[in-house]
């Protein structure tokens, strides 16, 4: 794992130079593309208020990823356990997602107004259908077998649920969820595109105005950091909640290895 | 609680000189879009308390279906199954199933596994646990109790399966072909383990196979069955003394029981005698 961070590190780093070497070479006008090193020299002046933006899209994200996790599972089990509920919720969801529910975004500052709400709510729309599809896949896919052996002990519904069901999905659960936390911060910056006085969606949108180019490039290197800090915090969740799962074994193989040597 | 544990001592007295298990006219027939499938017909057996039984019998001959009758899974759609008199209308009490496959779940260490019985049936965890370390280490898995399922070979995953079933000491044990997806040197072990567990707690067994040499070294009495639809060939009595050792094979008895078994099936057409010397 580390050797495969350090590549990682290796080539962003490599691209970085690149690009810093591009800009001088070529004497490329700030406004057009600025130097990483003026990038980073930007976010370094201001540090308190891109924290501040940062604070506000975060906080948007991750209520609108919770919000879907938390509703998109309830849901989930309520599809896979009644015909009505997957007949008409789960169907219109899969319709619904048809549409391309950033331009649903506009709808939703008429209705929950240009504060933090119409931001949480998009980014829930926008993420909840990928933990829903993926949840209802994985509770539905519980193994048949441990399925009759429970039914030889007389268990209850509820026991199935949260015994069998429930520990089984969890893999298809954590996949689900790491296509939403992305899909979450793109729909909080949808949100602040379309109206906002917050968050690094408005940074962008404002700076684009008077063409600082240098702050719409801080505010899209800090929402990659975003990005990726919450897709590993997922990816972590999952390693301690379902250690046992096929994708993790080798890893631990190989740890294990390392541990005795 | 005590509902599991209650009848447990009873049940073998109550039923002196009455079948334990009894199955009458019992015959399935499954829906099909191309009508309906018999799966079982005119199937009679009475199995003593503490009796070893095996069901031997080619795939599709119904023996699954039948212990699926047994285990309260399914429902026989002819005839009527009682165990200690009573009719079997779901799961009946104190009863442990071991399947083909192992069915352990992936997300609970071999201990916890075990125990599954005792959370559902809601009992004491931390009075099991005990009784579920000393069933493992009689198993031959100490050590492994804090492993996951996927640590574990195929042999030693079934026996956390065998365990899991016994546990809560079960009056009547299922067994689908649980050895079937195992190589023969860990079958053979299995065989002897299953048989001193047998004689160590009695037990009733109904154990369901296709292999002639486990059924006949397993079992007091071997329950042959024919295909299409599944009906009572021939029970076959083993008088073999016990405890039967791997050696037991290759005596002339053991060896007249199995051809027995297999002239029955070589009358079925099923196998044909020329080509198995």
């Amino acid at each position: 794992m580390s050797n495969q961070t350090l590549r990682t590190v290796a080539v962003i780093v490599g691209f970085l130079l690149f690009w810093e070497g591009a800009c001088r070479l070529f004497n490329l006008p700030t406004y057009f593309l600025p130097a990483p090193s003026l990038v980073l020299a930007e976010i370094c002046a201001e540090p308190r208020w891109y924290l501040e933006h940062c604070g506000y899209t975060l906080f948007t994200t991750a209520l609108g990823f919770g919000l879907a996790v938390l509703v998109g599972v309830i849901a989930a089990v309520g599809i896979t356990y009644s015909k009505l509920l997957e007949n008409t919720l789960f169907t219109l969801l899969v319709s619904l997602n048809s549409v391309p529910k950033i331009a649903l975004a506009p709808l939703f500052i008429i209705w929950l107004g240009t504060g933090a709400k119409s931001k949480v709510a998009i980014s829930f729309l926008i993420a909840i259908f990928a933990i829903v599809v993926d949840t209802v896949l994985g509770l539905r896919s519980a193994d048949p077998g441990a399925l009759d052996l429970m039914k030889t002990m007389r268990s209850s519904a509820m026991q199935i649920l949260f015994k069998i069901r429930v520990p089984g999905a969890l893999p298809h659960m954590f996949a689900g969820m790491k296509v939403a936390i992305s899909l979450a911060l793109v729909g909080a910056i949808a949100g602040e595109f379309v109206a906002s006085q917050e968050g690094l969606g408005f940074v962008i949108m404002q700076s684009q105005g008077m063409f600082q180019t240098v702050r719409v490039f801080a505010a899209i290197l800090l929402l990659g950091v975003i990005g990726t800090v919450l897709f590993v915090l997922v990816d972590v969740a999952e390693r301690l909640v379902c250690p046992w799962h096929v994708s993790h074994r080798l890893e631990q193989a190989e740890i294990a290895v390392r541990v005795r040597c | 609680m005590n509902v599991v544990h209650g009848a447990l001592q009873s049940a073998p007295a109550a039923s002196k000189g009455q079948p334990f298990l009894e199955i009458k006219n019992v015959a399935k027939t499954y829906g099909s879009v191309r009508g309906d499938v018999p799966a079982l017909s005119d199937i009679n057996l009475a199995i003593r308390s503490c009796e070893f039984i095996s069901i031997l019998g080619p795939s599709g001959c119904g023996k699954t279906t039948l212990l699926r009758c047994l285990a309260g899974q399914d429902q026989p759609s002819a005839g009527v199954i009682s165990i200690d008199s009573k009719v079997v209308s779901g799961p009946p009490d104190n009863l442990g199933v071991v399947f083909q496959r192992d069915v352990l779940l992936e997300w609970r260490t071999v201990l916890q596994n075990v125990l599954l019985p005792v959370e559902v049936y809601r009992l004491n965890l931390q009075e099991w646990r005990q009784r579920a370390l000393q069933s493992l280490t009689m198993l031959g898995l100490a050590g492994f109790e804090h492993r996951y399922p996927w640590e574990l070979s195929g042999g030693m995953r079934q026996r956390v399966a065998i365990s899991r079933a016994l546990l809560l000491n079960p009056t009547l044990l299922l067994m689908d072909e649980p050895f079937g997806a195992l190589d023969a040197m860990t079958r053979d072990e299995l065989n002897l383990e299953l048989q001193r567990i047998w004689m160590a707690d009695s037990k009733t067994v109904v154990f369901v196979t296709h292999s002639i040499t486990e059924a006949v070294f397993l079992a007091d009495r071997v329950v042959v069955m024919s295909r299409s639809p599944g009906r009572i060939a021939d029970v076959i009595e083993v008088d073999l003394a016990r405890p039967r050792d791997l050696a037991i094979r290759e005596t002339g008895e053991f060896a007249r029981l199995c051809r027995r078994a297999r002239l029955l099936f070589e009358q079925m057409g099923l196998m044909r005698g020329s080509l198995r010397v």
